[in-house]
């Protein structure tokens, strides 16, 4: 028997896709509404009549789930300089698929910790000094997660020379405190792997249980990450291939959601011209953002704010009075869909705004400098003009008529020429919604979730 | 790798791409027993100070070789207090000023920037080293 059955329990959907890892094919996918706040076996059962209607009664070898349900895995990060270990510990949650409520850096107040309180996170990131660096900030900042007033479970991945002192003061007081390696054991080198392992296995271990996803245990052999890890996993796969099946080279991916937009770049991302400097802190080659405020939904209003009426209206070539009004409409319906033509093109827009955005935030800048020595380039972040792939994932673009005039915002302007985007993007659309479920896949039969994703994600 | 060496951040400041005096002070200060955070060329003050920060270095080493050194130097001392850093130690070297002006007065106009050592052209990094291991007591 060589059917798996992988499932992601989304915020909204509990999204199935049933494959046979023999054949390598696709036996189905349904979804069903996702009840963690009675039984999460109610959703999923819904979805697994559906399936089961469509494809006969099937019977699994194996059972993979993900989840983004209950608001994903919350997280607060925290370290010292901003730009420095702040940053890192920033992108080891975002790397482990989390969602970040809020970052700090030096010495936290009590406002802060009373703000952190309120944000309630699941998981605490605890950063701050390199190996050998600066100690007494982390050492307080222990200290003031002592008075949280929660148990919440934290890790500990700063300065190395503070850390065993760093766990017996948060011990004292919360139940789970896990100590990893440095997210930066010296100045602008980052390592951020361990400390997204150990997030993984916290959100397991905890996370789970508490958002009462245990419940489909009997059911699920395992629960293996968060969604959007699943998501970078995919997209690592299938960009680096494996030692047996070839991967398809640098790539993109786009998720634009209701609240949310990931991007995702599997890339170096290292200057393509030449005389160009790098600066700043080093890239991860899997790397993931994700903007809050841009989203078809919950976000329009904050979509609005960032984008601008303008640049909506531009993209759909309608008035700044028609995109207003449409945002209202969908901030105040969330189940509202475009009604006529007008309506369709801002929808677009809306969409080709929130990719453009988020692909700036998610690429490098190069700046001209002018030197003694003549013009010289400085970039910061990752130079990815030369990428060609670009993949359209998650419900919005999955189920859209027109995806490629959404995607359409992550490539290169010659407005912008400071921002190093795609030049040339070829767009491909994740048809069967699978690229998560690929990611869990891939754990196990790695070349067989390369071979299926470059059969059901199509180039258009 | 655990070690009690003093850490000390080396850099050029500005716009300023001359890249070998910084080269030999790096090997001149790791032979001596630095734990030298070396952040290179073109360096904006933030950059020194978000590394002193992290690091917990015990002093900035600061070069100014193309002449600007009195405009990029400017105000770091205001920031390291700022910042929580004021009892680091500030060292600036280089072609400090352009043209041959009497180095006593560039020497004045720098500590008064708050530099606690200025050093003229031609200085050896021995000379460096000395001060600053009687500057931090190692």
């Amino acid at each position: 028997m060589s059917n798996v059955l992988l499932i992601d329990f989304g915020s909204t959907y509990t999204k199935i896709t049933a494959v046979d890892v023999e054949r390598e094919i696709v036996l189905g996918t349904a979804r069903g509404i996702t009840t963690v706040e009675t039984d999460i076996m109610d959703g999923l059962n819904q979805a697994l009549d559906e399936l089961f209607s469509k494809a006969g009664k099937l019977e699994f070898a194996k059972v993979l789930g993900c989840s983004s349900a209950a608001g994903g895995l919350k997280m607060v990060a925290i370290g010292l300089v901003v730009e420095l270990t702040v940053e890192a510990a920033k992108r080891a949650a975002l790397g482990a698929g989390a969602k970040i409520m809020g970052v700090y850096g030096n010495e936290l107040s009590e406002y802060e910790i009373e703000e952190i309180a309120a944000l309630n996170p699941e998981i605490i990131l605890l950063a701050g000094g390199t190996d050998g660096g600066n100690k007494e900030v982390i050492l307080h900042n222990a200290k003031m997660l002592t008075t949280l007033g929660k148990d919440i479970p934290v890790i500990v991945a700063g300065n190395k020379s503070a850390a065993p002192q760093v766990v017996k003061i948060l011990s004292e007081v919360m139940t789970e405190v896990v100590h990893t390696e440095n997210v930066m054991p010296r100045l602008n080198e980052l390592n951020i792997e361990p400390a997204r392992e150990t997030i993984r296995n916290v959100f397991l271990r905890r996370i789970v249980e508490a958002k009462g996803l245990n419940k489909a245990n009997q059911f699920v052999d395992h629960m293996v990450m968060p969604t959007p890890a699943a998501v970078l996993k995919a997209a690592d796969l299938l960009g680096k291939g494996t030692s047996y099946e070839s991967g398809l080279g640098d790539l993109m991916v786009i998720d634009i959601g209701g609240a949310t937009t990931d991007v995702y770049s599997i890339a170096k991302g290292d200057p393509n011209r030449a005389n160009v400097a790098l600066k700043g802190l080093p890239e991860p080659f899997a790397k993931r953002t994700v903007e809050g405020d841009l989203g078809m939904r919950y976000s329009a209003t904050a979509l609005f704010k960032a984008a601008g009426a303008k640049m909506i209206a531009d993209f759909a070539v309608v008035t700044e009075a028609d995109v207003e009004a449409y945002m209202q409409k969908v901030e105040e319906n969330i189940e509202y869909l475009p009604q006529s033509d007008v309506e369709s093109k801002v929808e677009i827009a809306m969409g080709r705004a929130c990719t453009c955005l988020a692909t700036e935030r998610h690429v490098g800048q190069v700046e001209k400098v002018f030197t003694l020595l003549g013009e010289a380039f400085v970039q910061k972040g990752k130079d990815l003009t030369a990428v060609k792939i670009v993949v359209g994932t998650g419900g919005v673009i999955v189920n859209h008529k027109e995806p490629e005039g959404i995607l359409m915002g992550t490539a290169y302007e010659e407005s912008t020429p400071h921002m190093l985007k795609p030049i040339s993007p070829e767009f491909w659309i994740d048809e069967e919604y699978i690229m998560a479920s690929m990611g869990l896949l891939g754990g196990e039969y790695p070349d067989v979730a390369i071979r299926m994703m470059k059969k059901y994600i199509v180039r258009r | 790798m655990e070690n009690n060496k003093v850490k000390v951040v080396l850099g050029v400041i500005g716009a300023d791409c001359h890249a070998v005096g910084n080269k030999i002070l790096n090997y001149a200060l790791i032979s001596a027993g630095f734990e030298v955070i070396n952040l290179g060329v073109l360096v904006p003050q933030e950059e020194f100070i978000n590394a002193a920060i992290e690091t917990g270095a015990k002093a900035i080493l600061v070069a100014s070789l193309y002449g600007h050194g009195e405009i990029d130097c400017r105000g770091l001392k205001d920031r390291c207090r700022e910042v929580g850093l004021g009892d680091i130690k500030l060292y600036v070297g280089g072609n400090l000023v352009v043209g041959k002006t009497d180095f006593t007065a560039v020497r004045d106009k720098f500590l008064a920037m708050g530099y606690d050592r200025v050093y003229e052209p031609g200085i050896l990094p021995d000379q460096v080293i000395v001060d600053l291991k009687n500057d931090l007591g190692v």
